[in-house]
């Protein structure tokens, strides 16, 4: 069946430079200094990517950076909780807009 | 599980990764030839009190090869004909070869290192209850089986109520001086991934465990060792029935590491079977690979002039130590 995401293409990624190597090649040396261990861990970072993966809904990065996250050594409830650090600040910022609703509705009610 | 030779054509058919001496001849390492050998492994047999999920070994309590007094005679000869300085003695469960203690008190008296890799649970067992104190005595280096530092994921791997046993096993090595430091009791742990994924940086999830271990259950221990799951046996069978075999063979190719392939165990190692045959490595021993070169393949032959610079027999299963990091039966390699 037809379908816009393919699981084979993450491995053709870097395909992506055919099209411009320079700028492909800036991107991909920041993403690696990125993920490269510094102030946070990599297993830190790789959690933040989880939770970002969802919060982008990219299918690519969920199955990416799952494996990533056990490859690192963290265990499925770490994982779960990343992925409801980022539900709870979608489910948030979509909540908050709550007030500007009631800004407005209060400006035009009587 | 599956035969030795059905295994091997599995493997050796995948179109998941190149055959393993393509990446081998690009780092100049095909053919691979051992350099020495300075640890002699004893595979007592694959009985066991436990049957892991991911064990190459397909070890559990019902089987029974086990290593015979004659041939662990032979093993200790021709350890005296050498200068060999490490033992390393696995399984299965060794302790319960009804020859573990003579093979370790005989070892000893030769002077060589001494390692049990031991599944902890073995150490509560009523027919062991003097086991720990035994080792210690001894000043036998403990390798221990802990994939992680939470109950979940360990009994996932190794059964219900395996990591609490662990936990009870690891607070007793404590108490008799293992892991604490200055005792001269050395206790490292091994980790496996419990699943189709490669293991973390040895260093970064020492740390955790370290940390989570003495948090939680005021467990402590000297060096924990990451160890790949090989595509063998039990957790091959693994891979074919949940789909992952594909994905992981090409998971363990796309992470093929040179430096780690320089440095991987068999090239100094030598692995006798429970029935006295050679192999490279307890891998080998499983899929039934003898060493081979001309060398005599019995310990009851024991050729180490012969053997130290042998041809390494390779395969796609090889890809499990030249991963990321590397991996062998002493964590990593790089």
């Amino acid at each position: 069946m037809e379908t816009y995401y393919h699981p084979g293409d993450l491995g053709k990624f870097a395909e992506m430079g055919e099209g411009n190597k320079e700028l492909w090649e800036k991107f991909i040396g920041y993403y690696n200094a990125v993920f490269t261990e510094g102030a946070l861990t990599e297993r830190e970072k790789a959690l933040i990517a989880l939770a970002v993966s969802h919060a982008v809904q990219c299918p690519y990065c969920i199955d990416a950076y799952t494996q990533a996250c056990l490859e690192k050594g963290s265990n499925v409830e770490e994982m779960t909780e990343a992925v409801h650090v980022a539900c709870a600040i979608r489910g948030g910022a979509s909540l908050v807009h709550g007030v500007q609703m009631r800004n407005v509705a209060k400006k035009l009610s009587m | 599980m599956t035969s030795e030779g059905e295994q091997r054509r599995i493997l050796s058919e995948t179109t998941a990764c190149p055959p393993f001496d393509q990446p081998m001849r690009r780092a100049g390492l095909d053919p691979l030839y051992a350099t020495g050998i300075s640890i002699f492994q004893m595979n007592l047999g694959k009985l066991c009190n436990q049957a892991c999920r991911h064990c190459h070994v397909d070890a559990a309590p019902d089987r029974r090869e086990v290593m015979t007094r004659e041939v662990a005679e032979q093993c200790i000869d021709a350890l005296a004909r050498t200068d060999i300085p490490i033992v390393d003695i696995t399984g299965g469960a060794p302790e319960l070869n009804p020859n573990f203690r003579w093979i370790v008190a005989q070892a000893r008296e030769l002077g060589r290192h001494v390692i049990d890799r031991c599944n902890l649970s073995v150490l509560l067992l009523p027919s062991q209850n003097d086991l720990a104190a035994f080792l210690a005595e001894r000043q036998v280096e403990i390798i221990a089986s802990l994939p992680y530092y939470r109950p979940s994921q360990t009994d996932a791997q190794r059964g219900e109520g395996v990591f609490e046993k662990s936990i009870a096993a690891l607070r007793l090595l404590n108490r008799i001086g293992y892991g604490i430091p200055g005792s001269g009791l050395i206790l490292n742990l091994v980790h496996n991934p419990v699943g189709a994924f490669l293991p973390p940086k040895q260093e970064a999830i020492e740390a955790q465990f370290r940390k989570e271990l003495d948090r939680w259950y005021g467990v402590v221990f000297n060096r924990l060792y990451t160890i790949t799951n090989m595509p063998i046996s039990r957790f091959l069978e693994f891979l074919l029935e949940t789909g992952n075999f594909e994905g992981y063979m090409q998971r363990l190719a796309n992470a093929f590491n040179p430096a780690a392939a320089a440095g991987v165990m068999c090239r100094y190692t030598i692995s006798v079977g429970w029935d006295g045959t050679l192999y490279d490595c307890d891998f080998n021993q499983m899929l039934d690979l003898p060493v081979t070169g001309g060398a005599p393949r019995h310990i009851s032959n024991f050729d180490p002039a012969a053997l130290h610079h042998r041809r390494i027999v390779t395969g796609n299963h090889c890809y499990g130590c030249t991963a990321g990091g590397g991996s062998s039966c002493g964590g990593t390699l790089t």
